[in-house]
């Protein structure tokens, strides 16, 4: 059993759990044992959690015992680092964070366990989620699964990489401008940014305010909307929550793409993005078109605007947020320092890497005087006009298809300028900037590579958006290859 | 785009590192230069959208109010917990080195 039960998706181990052909605890070994094995290769975790595991997976296995249960009872999973667990290191992949053990649970922290869900550690990542590759760790390097010599994409690499490794049938992320999508597409997996503030984010270590959402990272589509059915909801510890009751997003999930209008957008088809990749995503437009659905061209003039206002408005906003790491409260400090002054500027110095550095100075200078309007208003102002656009847009169709990246995952070390890694975000940042969902599935390969497929709709739509992913998926076997590692 | 920008003088990225109070070695500081320029120029071309008239939006999500709650005391972190990640304390405080020094407060 053990051998087979690390590519099963959350519903059949659910099912063999409930079956009783594996124990909570024994299907928890079984992935501890795997990353035991190969993780030393693939660099998914900072941490694993056993001990907490094996708390859990007492109760687990009570509820299961006693026919209390969820889908997520019982069945383990990762953590990105940049969520708060109470009494376990949550290091956001800084040496800011090195010694920080919250305490406190972070809200979908809290969820999952109370679902019985087994935590097996926490996932690696770009330092404080600001990168694209993951490389921005402070600690290690997380490679793709699917050729070693590459990235998982970022800042949630160490999820990606952790789920289509077999390492764990899902993971949680954060998509502050396609640190969900971005590595799911590169790692050939399901990556879902729900609309913002549908998600508590109480307890996410914040880097950029008005575009932060966590999201779950899962190999099937169905996983995906069973993760959403136990975090999504309001929470009165997030002032940013949508107040709306929750809804099951398995209901609906099967009922098919007849008569769905889909908008393809040229301007997310052209320069910059890989021939190949363009190919493959219309193919899989034809797929949904075969299916039932309706395509028609949408142009979206303004989403080449779109990466220009992310890459002011998340680092203005990091600036901001990243100004609590005094060195006295929690995180990093240095001990000699004469005075207040000298002491926050080597405790930043010491505790932050080069690519949070860079965006902390970059958003301050973007906030400082004599430039705010130049900048900061100027791309809230040009945040309007997306979002306009993408109103009408969602006028004339229910989904936006895309592809997620301008190209497959690229080799360690390969892109060391800063505005070439930005690139990489030019089709995930415009939901962000538009506080819209977004979802990336896998719709092919280019040299034995995953390309991702990118599904928008307008806000709250998750059940459309999974709807359509189920129908394409289902459609395709896309979903049940998986690396040799 | 870059070529239309001066480089950012040393000046300018001081005075940058020192509104956002982190220390930068010189070697820093001169690759910041040519890096923020860059950066600044990536950014420019929203200078060629008209916004005359656009109002700003600061998050995109309508749904989205700040939820306030009754202010009624309820359970929060122990000291103890609050404290428990503190670089330097003295009983039940943080300790902080001196704000007022050398006039840099």
């Amino acid at each position: 059993m053990a051998d087979q039960i690390h590519y099963q998706s959350v519903r059949q181990m659910s099912d063999a759990l409930l079956a009783k052909d594996i124990s909570v605890i024994e299907l928890a070994d079984a992935h501890f044992e795997r990353i035991e094995q190969i993780d030393d290769r693939v660099g998914s975790y900072l941490a694993v959690t056993p001990e907490r595991a094996r708390e859990q997976a007492t109760t687990a296995q009570a509820s299961i015992d006693s026919g209390n249960v969820t889908p997520l009872t019982g069945v383990p999973m990762q953590l990105k680092d940049n969520l708060a667990t109470r009494g376990i290191p949550t290091t956001c992949s800084s040496l800011m964070l090195e010694n920080f053990v919250p305490p406190y649970d972070s809200t979908v922290t809290a969820s999952l366990a109370n679902t019985g869900a087994i935590l097996l550690g926490k996932g690696n990542m770009d330092e404080f989620a600001m990168g694209s590759s993951t490389e921005t760790s402070a600690y290690k390097l997380t490679r793709n699964p699917w050729d070693l010599s590459r990235v998982p994409g970022g800042s949630s690499g160490g999820p990606a990489a952790a789920v289509a490794g077999g390492l764990a049938p899902y993971s949680l992320g954060s998509d502050t401008g396609g640190s969900i999508r971005q590595p799911a597409s590169f790692c050939g997996i399901v990556g879902l940014k729900p609309t913002y503030g549908l998600v508590s984010r109480f307890g996410l270590i914040a880097f950029a305010s008005s575009l932060d959402q966590i999201g779950p990272l899962t190999r099937t589509v169905e996983d995906a909307a069973l993760v959403m059915n136990a975090i999504a909801g309001p929470d009165t510890n997030d002032s940013t929550s949508i107040l709306r009751p929750v809804i099951d997003y398995s209901i609906g999930l099967k009922d098919g793409v007849k008569g769905l209008r889909i908008g393809v957008v040229p301007e997310y088809f052209g320069e910059g993005i890989d021939p190949q990749v363009a190919q493959l995503t219309r193919k899989a437009i034809q797929q949904l078109e075969f299916l039932g659905a309706e395509v028609s061209e949408v142009s979206l003039p303004n989403s080449k605007a779109a990466l220009a206002v992310y890459y002011i408005l998340a680092p203005s906003e990091c600036s901001a947020n990243l100004a609590r790491y005094d060195g006295v409260k929690f995180g990093f400090s240095t001990h000699d320092a004469p005075n207040m002054m000298a002491a926050l500027e080597a405790t930043r110095e010491g505790g932050f890497g080069t690519e949070v550095k860079r965006r902390m100075m970059m958003g301050t200078y973007a906030l400082s005087s004599g430039y705010y309007d130049a900048y900061y208003k100027k791309a809230q102002q040009v945040r309007t006009l997306i979002r306009r656009e993408f109103d009408a847009a969602f006028e004339k169709v229910d989904v936006l298809i895309t592809p997620t990246t301008p190209t497959t995952a690229f080799k360690l070390g390969e892109i060391q300028d800063p505005v070439v890694m930005h690139a990489n975000d030019v089709c995930t940042v415009p939901a962000n900037i538009a506080g819209i969902p977004g979802i990336s599935i896998p719709c092919g390969a280019i040299n034995g590579l995953p390309v991702g497929l990118q599904i928008l709709g307008p806000h709250l739509s998750e059940a459309t958006l999974l709807r359509t992913a189920y129908a394409y998926e289902q459609s395709t076997s896309w979903h049940a290859q998986h690396p040799t590692i | 785009m870059t070529d239309q920008l001066q480089r950012l003088t040393e000046d300018e990225v001081r005075r940058v590192a020192k509104l956002c109070r982190i220390g930068l070695s010189d070697e820093e500081i001169e690759r910041l230069r040519g890096e923020m320029t860059s950066l600044i120029a990536e950014v420019s071309v929203l200078q060629s959208i008209n916004t005359i008239g656009i109002e700003p939006t600061g998050h995109a999500v309508e749904e989205v109010h700040s939820v306030m709650r009754d202010d009624t005391p309820r359970i929060a972190l122990s000291v103890v917990d609050v404290l428990s990640n503190a670089p330097r304390r003295e009983g039940d405080y943080f300790r902080v080195p001196a704000v007022m020094d050398n006039g840099e407060g």
